[in-house]
């Protein structure tokens, strides 16, 4: 098939025409598999799990080549928003997802479905010149509703608290705030006191930690580094550390899951990555980025939830469950 | 015949252009006002504007705008009372003093300063001006305010300087011979005769400083903290409007009490840059007659 190229062309038209065959040769020369997974994965959420997801997904793209997967952090909100405006196709969360958000996704047509990925502690930061190294959930409870405004008063030095957290858009801040702030009765309706500095990143909130004698803030332990201390934790018993062993044992009060959404029962290459994740390699990415993995075969059933449809056994063994 | 017709397609092009634009803004704030008017339907415009408390997540949430807009009127009234004297200072300089070479090297420096991406001085905040300002003021924290005072004067001075300058060179050259003429200094002759006679351009400046400051979003939202409490001085952690909805923005689910109320914060924004442009643009005016 000979393309007849007239005389009197110019030779810019020539260079376009030649860079156009070359370029079909070369996509002829990278044509794929037919059988082989193609295309693209968009995640966001939490930013708790963001550098956890990020390495799963490396080691899924070396697994699969042709799948791109794109993470973005920002907090739980934003993955549960994304998820419900269907601008992302795995969201991940820090937190459940809300009755609510359930509702508003129910009615644009999504049924989010849930997958625990991993278990993770919540840590409590103070600055490592700070005498204070353990604290109970009431003493926390104080410390962020407001009641207590002084190191003096838990044994420390004479310095008034700086209370730090996340901004609201971050699964950790409603799982503080309904674990520690909104403490006891389930109709308790207190709030973080108005002098809490919401931080827009948990790096920044270690930043701040790290700079701030007076500072007391909390992350998920995968962001625990050295150059701060985690305090350990009682819940009316013993103190713990948030560390795996602890936070598996669930004897560290603050520990919870991490979970990961999909739009209904993932299909095509949303279900490799969803496979890939609870798969031991995708645990062990978990692992190394400072998360407790989830047990295989876990069953997450929760009674009282109604089902959309009789959830099948899924390939990794996993029941889930289908919020409607 | 040809010619002609280019012509007025080219000329009708350019009409299309110039209209657009005026489409354009007037969409935007059509856009902002219906989300926003949704609220209204579902929350009490009243509690909006005169609410002091900002708790979009509680149960029942609370969408006051008081903290915020004070907290945006906190930062940036401590922006330019830091920088107005500074770039009116330099733009003299600048304009009347410094010696040809000078002039070029500061004027090109500036527009290096015009340039900085406004992450890396929230970054620059975060690590370093923050625990500065703590340790020098013996502040509780340094994420504060005035951190985000500093910062915001700083991205504001290229704007007044360069304004500035412009305006101190436009007073005609006869003003400052007729001075040096009745035996004025030339100091006299800058502070008495030149900085009047420019005044109209440099409140343009300063207004237009203003707009700079107010709309800011990435500095402010790294070092001021974002506590949503009204401030009782500017050396307290507060939240400003464009913090409060870049920061929660993207969490809402289109169609939400909390969406909406987004868009309210963005009309009250809009508002704020709107009238300040306009004043700057009337002293604009007033500066060129």
């Amino acid at each position: 098939m000979a393309v007849k190229i007239p005389h009197n062309m110019s030779t810019g038209l020539k260079i376009v025409l030649t860079l156009l065959v070359m370029f079909l040769v070369v996509g002829c020369a990278e044509q794929v598999d037919p059988n082989e997974p193609v295309g693209f994965i968009q995640i966001k959420g939490s930013d708790t799990i963001v550098n956890a997801a990020q390495k799963v997904a490396e080691e899924f793209m070396k697994e699969y080549p042709h799948i791109f997967v794109a993470i973005t952090g920002g907090g739980s909100g934003v993955g549960t928003a994304s998820l419900i405006n269907k601008t992302c196709d795995v969201a991940t969360a820090s937190r459940e997802m809300k009755a609510k958000e359930i509702e508003m996704a129910n009615k644009r047509g999504v049924y989010p479905k849930e997958f625990i990925v991993a278990h993770d502690g919540v840590a409590v930061i103070v600055n490592n010149n700070n005498p204070i190294s353990k604290l109970t959930i009431e003493d926390l409870h104080n410390i962020y509703t407001g009641k207590v405004t002084n190191w003096k008063a838990l044994g420390g030095k004479d310095l008034h608290i700086v209370t730090l957290s996340r901004e609201v858009s971050s699964g950790t801040h409603i799982y503080f705030k309904e674990e520690v702030v909104q403490l006891g009765p389930k109709d308790n309706s207190e709030e973080f006191s108005t002098g809490t500095l919401l931080l827009t990143s948990s790096q920044a909130i270690v930043e701040e930690v790290v700079a701030n004698e007076a500072a007391i803030g909390y992350l998920g332990m995968g962001y625990l580094c050295d150059r701060c201390k985690p305090v350990l934790v009682a819940k009316g018993g013993e103190f713990y550390p948030p560390d795996v062993e602890n936070v598996l044992k669930k004897t560290y009060p603050l520990s919870r899951p991490l979970y990961f959404y999909t739009n209904g029962e993932p299909q095509g290459i949303n279900r490799l990555f969803m496979d890939f994740t609870l798969s031991p390699k995708g645990q062990m990415q978990f692992r190394e980025t400072g998360f407790v993995p989830t047990r295989l075969g876990e069953s997450l059933s929760k009674s009282g939830l109604p089902r959309r449809e009789v959830p099948s056994r899924s390939r990794i063994g996993t029941v889930i469950v289908q919020k409607n | 015949m040809f010619r002609r017709i280019n012509e007025k397609i080219i000329e009708s092009c350019i009409k299309l252009s110039g209209l657009l634009v005026i489409i354009f803004v007037f969409l935007i704030f059509l856009f902002l006002l219906k989300d926003s008017i949704s609220l209204f339907g579902q929350y009490p415009i009243g509690q909006f504007l005169f609410g002091r408390n900002w708790l979009p997540i509680s149960e029942p949430p609370k969408f006051g705008i008081v903290p915020l807009l004070l907290g945006s009127i906190y930062v940036t009234i401590g922006a330019i009372v830091i920088c107005v004297p500074f770039g009116v200072a330099a733009a003299m300089f600048i304009a009347e003093v410094a010696p040809g070479y000078l002039k070029h090297v500061l004027k090109s420096l500036i527009e290096i300063l015009a340039s900085i991406p406004s992450v890396v001085l929230g970054f620059i905040g975060i690590v370093w001006l923050g625990p500065f300002l703590r340790n020098t003021f013996g502040l509780k924290t340094g994420m504060c305010g005035l951190t985000g005072s500093l910062l915001l004067a700083f991205m504001a001075l290229p704007t007044i300087i360069s304004i500035c300058e412009d305006a101190l060179v436009g007073v005609p050259r006869t003003y400052k011979e007729a001075a040096f003429g009745l035996g004025a200094t030339h100091w006299q002759t800058l502070w008495r005769i030149i900085l009047p006679a420019a005044s109209s351009g440099i409140i343009a400046a300063v207004m237009l400083g203003i707009g700079r400051v107010i709309g800011e979003t990435m500095v402010v939202m790294m070092v001021t903290g974002n506590a949503p409490v009204i401030p009782k001085s500017i050396l307290e952690p507060l939240r400003t409007l464009t913090a409060t909805i870049a920061g929660e923005m993207g969490e809402t689910v289109g169609g939400s009490e909390h969406y909406f109320a987004l868009f309210a914060v963005g009309v009250v924004l809009f508002i704020i840059t709107f009238m300040i442009n306009l004043v700057a643009d009337v002293c604009m005016r007033r500066a060129k007659k």
